[in-house]
């Protein structure tokens, strides 16, 4: 037990500890004055913090992520469960989001600028993009998977269409709905720095390009680079303690 | 005098499925009528349209011709006052053993709806387990979820489609003891589907022997043995003989000659 704690802990602190140390290494023995150290990175996080910026980028980053994710959830989940029931919806509907979602959200950046203008739409707008179509398509065979008998059980205890979605299409997809989430939680954190550095002025993302523009204080991206990966990291976590709630327990089955 | 209405009228029944050759028909002129109260069981082997004939009753397929009458009024979809069990996957695996069988009575009063999960969880003797879910619960317990399910709407027909199928023999026999407790107490009105011999003759009243492609009730099998039965007594051996017989398997396994391989 203590064995298992120790190398749970201790392994991943040892290899973090070696990538630190070679960083550290690489920077002095080349005396680089572009490539910030360990340290100077460290450093720059105080200030950040000092200045009192960095609470509210992170908030402005994850209020644009959980916008755009939760309208794209509220669109999707039932544009794509109606497309898992009913095969017409599907035949008309599945090669425009096929088509669709392959294309960097990125791409529509002008299109959206125009729609909505610089600013805060805009990038909520990018990150409803990134994640409508992998949650379309993650309902849509979530509900193609729920075996006929939930369904013939649900309409044989007198459910209605809007009862059998509400109470059988719809936790019957929940697991496999978290799943997508989740994917969907990575894309949209990685679209909203890319969407941040294009059309507004606040957020990690803007952070990074704010401390390249103004004086190359590359110390500042650094910190801000680990920041936006210790947070992805945190979203990820959260989204799997959600898949071990009993009433979706059983859509994960024990490894 | 005039007859009371049966519960069931099958009348006329055809079903055909599209298959890669064409039409093919799986259930031709089906007639069956079913008392109210009476145990029937529909006997065939794999394949024989049993299955189809329980969804149309159910209202869940349309036939190609005939129709389907309970209490004499045409069955036009399902219908809560009729329940179906399905093998074990039935169970709802995102509700819990109360949820499950509280399912069916969403529109009742808090209390009414406590009081009656509570009688249907004690009927199949699942106390003590109300808050488990179903992946926790072996085979024989997620069927006796279905069981309970079904019995808290209190329906006047259970519609039960090979529900011990998937479990092993012992929790089997087990099973069958209790659907037929629990339906000489309610007194349900029973259609019951299984390709097991022995299944039927434990359980019915009467056997409809069904011959396969395309399906028909070859017989009727009156089961006229008193309950609780003896599984070793000479008329339940006779009986289950002549079932046997009626399947094309008389005197068992010895007589069964070698199928002939079939051209291409």
């Amino acid at each position: 037990m203590t064995r298992r704690r120790l190398e749970h802990w201790g392994l991943p602190l040892l290899a973090s500890a070696v990538l630190v140390s070679l960083w550290h290494l690489a920077v002095v023995q080349t005396g680089t004055k572009v490539f910030p150290s360990p340290a100077a990175v460290v450093r720059g996080l105080g200030e950040l913090l000092r200045r009192g910026v960095l609470g509210t980028y992170l908030l402005d980053s994850l209020r644009r992520v959980a916008l755009g994710t939760g309208l794209a959830v509220l669109l999707g989940v039932p544009l794509g469960s109606w497309m898992g029931l009913r095969r017409e919806a599907a035949l008309a509907m599945d090669p425009v989001v096929q088509w669709l979602r392959p294309i960097s959200p990125l791409a529509w950046s002008p299109l959206a600028i125009v729609l909505w203008g610089v600013g805060e739409p805009a990038t909520v707008f990018l990150i409803f993009l990134a994640a409508i179509f992998p949650l379309t398509t993650a309902a849509t065979s979530a509900v193609q998977a729920i075996p006929e008998v939930h369904l013939r059980a649900g309409r044989n205890f007198g459910l209605g269409p809007g009862a059998l979605w509400l109470r059988v299409l719809l936790p019957a997809s929940i697991p496999d709905l978290l799943v997508a989430l989740r994917i969907t939680l990575g894309i949209a954190w990685l679209v909203v720095v890319a969407a941040e550095m294009l059309a507004v002025d606040s957020g990690l993302g803007y952070l990074i390009i704010d401390a390249r523009n103004a004086g190359k204080r590359y110390d500042l991206v650094v910190a801000g680079m680990l920041l936006i990966g210790c947070v992805g990291w945190a979203i990820d976590a959260g989204v799997r303690r959600l898949e071990r709630l009993r009433p979706v327990r059983w859509g994960f089955p024990e490894q | 005098m005039t007859r009371p209405i049966p519960k069931l009228r099958l009348r006329g029944l055809h079903a055909r499925f599209l298959s890669s050759q064409g039409e093919r028909s799986v259930l031709e002129d089906v007639n069956l009528e079913v008392e109210t109260g009476e145990f029937v069981c529909l006997l065939g082997p794999s394949g024989c349209g049993k299955s189809t004939l329980l969804n149309i009753v159910g209202g869940f397929l349309a036939p190609a011709a005939g129709e389907v009458l309970v209490d004499g009024q045409p069955v036009t979809g399902p219908d809560p006052r009729r329940i179906f069990v399905f093998q074990e996957r039935g169970t709802f695996p995102w509700l819990t053993v109360e949820g499950n069988i509280g399912f069916g009575l969403a529109r009742r009063p808090g209390p009414e709806r406590r009081e009656r999960v509570a009688r249907a969880v004690a009927r199949v003797g699942l106390t003590g387990f109300e808050h488990a879910y179903p992946h926790e619960l072996s085979g024989g317990m997620k069927q006796r979820v279905e069981v309970a399910r079904a019995l808290a709407v209190d329906p006047d027909v259970l519609y039960m489609d090979e529900p011990f199928g998937a479990l092993d023999s012992i929790t089997r026999l087990e099973m069958r003891a209790e659907l037929l407790r629990i339906w000489s107490e309610a007194r349900k009105t029973v259609l019951f589907v299984t390709h097991d011999i022995d299944e039927s003759v434990q359980l019915a009243d009467r056997v409809a022997v069904m011959s396969a492609r395309p399906g028909r009730i070859r017989r009727v099998v009156d089961i006229d043995l008193p309950r609780p039965r003896d599984l070793s007594a000479p008329r339940y051996l006779a009986l289950r003989d002549t079932l046997m017989a009626e399947l094309g398997l008389a005197h068992g396994v010895r007589a069964i000659t070698p199928p002939r391989q079939e051209r291409a």
